[in-house]
C-alpha cells in the first residue's frame, strides 16, 4: 500500500489534501492512499471555476476501473481554478497524487478554519487506525 | 485468512494487491491494471487461476453421462484433447455452472469449473453420476496458468522440449495435450490466443518464474475481469445463474438442441422458454463520460413502466476502446438505444453485439451513431 504523506499538507479523514500556495489560494487533492486503494482512474469530474462550496460538499468525483468516489470540499470557499489535463490524462491523478494531479484550487471563506484539518502525523496514525 | 494458491508467495514476491475472491487470497493487480490488459491485448500476459476447480470424470459410460448432464453437446468431441464450453443447468433451465470440459480419453473426460461454485457443482455431479458409474475426482493437486496474448503461445512453448514445442504450436484453438501430468490446452477467457496449462501444484512457482523470464506480464483479476468483458465472455454469478437460462444469459449458441433425441439436464425447460420469449442479454457502449457497473438499473424509453426495465449484470471501463462497457439483462426489444442509471442520472448507451473486442481489435465503432 503505498503511503506517502508530504510533511507541508493537511489532511482530512475522507482521504483529501490541502496545500497553502503562495498567493493564498488552497490547492486541493487526494492522497497517495487514496489513488491507490482506488486503483487505475478512468475519470475525473472536478468542480467548474467560480462555484462556491460548503466545507463537507461533494465537488468532485473520481472513478477508477473498480468504484466511483465523491470528493468532499474540505473547507468552504470559491472555486478559483481546476485542473483541466484530468479529463484526457486521468491517469496523472495515480501518477503524481500531490503534484500533476491536483483537482482544483480554492479561495478560502474568512469563516474557513484550516485547524479543522489533520496535520500529516494526525493522517498517518488515522489512516493506521483505520486499516486495522 | 483465505485459501491460498500454489503461487501465492510468488504474487506477493511480485508486490501484489492480493482480496479476497469467493474465500481465495487472489492477486487484483501487480501495480496497473490497465498496464495489465494491455500487455495481454498487445504481446502476453499470465494469470494464476488455480482457484479453478479441475474434476476429472472416467467411467465406461462417461461421454454417455456428459451427453445428459450437460447443455452442449459431447458427442460433438470426436478427437483426444478436444475442449467444449458449456453450460451445466438444472431441470428448470437455470444455470448452475458453465465450465470447459475435455475429451481426454474414451474412459476420461476432464472439466474445469468455477472456484465459487466448486462445491455444488461436486455435489450435483456425483449425484447424478451414480447412474451412469461414472466417478468424480477433484484434481486438487493440480495448479492452472493461464497464458493470453498475441505472443503467448510462443513465449511459453520456449519453456518445453523441442518436439513439446513443435505440439502445442500446432494446436488448433480448443484443442489441448498432455506431457505426463502436465496438460496445455489452446483455450482462455480474455478474447486472445494463448495457452491454459494445468500442471502439478509442486511444478507451478517455477513455470510462473521462467515465464516471468520469457517476459510474459503477470496479470491479475482486475485484468482478467475487463479482458473478458471486452471479449464479450459471461461470468458466473454476474451474467448468469441459477435465476435465469441460457437463453435469457447470451448462451443460446451453447444449447446443442440437435440431434432432438438427445435428453439433458434441462431440454424440457428450454424449449417452453423458446415458445415463450423473455429477457435476452446484451452488450451496451455508454455514449457519455462515466461508467457501467453491475446492478444500474436500465430502461428502455424516458417514461419507463416495470416491464420496460433491465439491469447492467457486468460494467466495466474498457481500456481497449477508452469507453465504458456493459452486459445487460433487458426485455426483448427493436430500440438501439437504452437510458442507464448512473449514480442517480440517466445516461444514454448504445446496443451493441458482444464482443467488443477481439484479436486486440475493437470490433465496435465507438463513433455516435448520426
Amino acid at each position: 500500500m503505498s503511503n506517502n504523506i508530504p510533511a507541508d499538507l493537511k489532511y482530512t479523514k475522507s482521504h483529501e489534501w490541502v496545500r497553502q500556495t503562495q498567493n493564498g489560494a488552497l490547492e486541493i487533492g487526494i492522497t497517495d492512499h487514496a489513488q491507490s486503494a482506488l486503483g487505475d482512474l478512468v475519470f475525473v469530474e472536478v468542480p467548474d471555476v467560480g462555484r462556491a462550496l460548503a466545507a463537507g460538499e461533494t465537488c468532485a468525483v473520481v472513478e477508477s476501473v473498480k468504484a466511483a468516489s465523491d470528493v468532499y470540499c474540505p473547507l468552504a470557499g470559491k472555486v478559483v481554478a481546476n485542473n483541466v489535463a484530468l479529463s484526457s490524462k486521468p491517469e496523472l491523478l495515480n501518477e503524481d497524487p500531490y503534484g500533476a494531479g491536483w483537482l482544483f484550487r480554492l479561495e478560502a471563506d474568512a469563516s474557513a478554519d484550516m485547524k479543522s484539518l489533520m496535520s500529516p502525523a494526525l493522517y498517518r496514525t488515522f489512516l493506521a487506525e483505520e486499516s486495522k | 485468512m483465505g485459501l491460498k494458491t500454489p503461487l501465492y508467495d510468488s504474487h506477493v514476491k511480485l508486490g501484489a494487491k492480493i482480496v479476497d475472491f469467493g474465500g481465495w487470497d487472489m492477486p487484483l493487480h501487480y501495480g496497473s491494471q490497465i498496464d495489465e490488459h494491455h500487455a495481454v491485448r498487445k504481446d502476453a500476459g499470465m494469470f494464476d487461476v488455480s482457484h479453478m476447480c479441475i474434476v476429472d470424470l472416467t467411467g465406461d459410460r462417461v461421454r454417455e453421462f456428459l451427453r445428459y448432464l450437460l447443455a452442449n453437446d459431447v458427442g460433438r468431441l470426436k478427437t483426444i484433447g478436444k475442449a467444449l464450453y458449456s453450460c451445466m443447468l438444472l431441470p428448470n433451465g437455470g444455470v448452475i455452472d458453465d465450465l470447459i470440459v475435455y475429451f481426454m480419453s474414451q474412459t476420461w473426460f476432464r472439466l474445469v469449473v468455477n472456484a465459487g461454485t466448486r462445491d455444488k457443482d461436486l455435489v450435483w455431479i456425483r449425484k447424478e453420476a451414480v447412474q451412469f458409474g461414472v466417478n468424480a475426482v477433484e484434481r486438487k493437486e493440480l495448479a492452472m496458468i493461464a497464458v493470453q496474448g498475441p505472443n503467448a503461445r510462443r513465449k511459453a512453448a520456449n519453456l518445453l522440449y523441442p518436439e513439446q514445442q513443435a505440439a502445442v504450436l500446432e494446436l488448433k484453438s480448443f484443442c489441448g495435450t498432455s506431457f505426463g501430468s502436465w496438460f496445455i490446452a489452446r483455450t482462455g477467457y480474455t478474447g486472445e490466443d494463448g495457452f491454459e496449462i494445468m500442471l502439478p501444484a509442486t511444478d507451478a512457482a517455477d513455470c510462473w518464474q521462467r515465464l516471468l523470464a520469457q517476459e510474459v506480464q503477470p496479470a491479475g483479476l482486475g485484468a482478467r475481469d475487463t479482458l473478458r468483458l471486452e471479449a464479450g465472455m459471461n461470468l458466473y454469478g454476474n451474467d448468469m445463474d441459477e435465476n435465469y437460462h441460457p437463453l435469457e444469459s447470451g448462451l443460446e449458441w451453447t444449447v446443442a438442441f440437435d440431434p432432438a433425441e438427445r435428453d439433458f439436464v434441462g431440454r424440457a425447460a428450454l424449449e417452453r422458454a423458446q415458445r415463450e420469449g423473455g429477457k435476452e442479454l446484451v452488450g451496451l457502449l455508454l455514449e457519455e463520460r462515466g461508467v457501467l457497473r453491475s446492478h444500474q438499473k436500465v430502461q428502455l424509453n424516458e417514461a419507463a413502466s416495470n416491464d420496460l426495465t433491465g439491469e447492467v449484470t457486468s460494467g466495466t471501463f474498457s481500456p481497449t476502446l477508452n469507453r465504458s462497457i456493459a452486459l445487460a439483462r433487458l426485455p426483448k426489444t427493436l430500440e438501439h438505444s437504452v437510458l442507464v442509471d448512473i449514480r442517480g442520472k440517466l445516461h444514454a448507451a448504445r446496443i451493441v453485439k458482444p464482443p467488443f473486442v477481439r484479436h486486440g481489435k475493437p470490433l465496435i465503432d465507438i463513433r455516435k451513431e448520426s
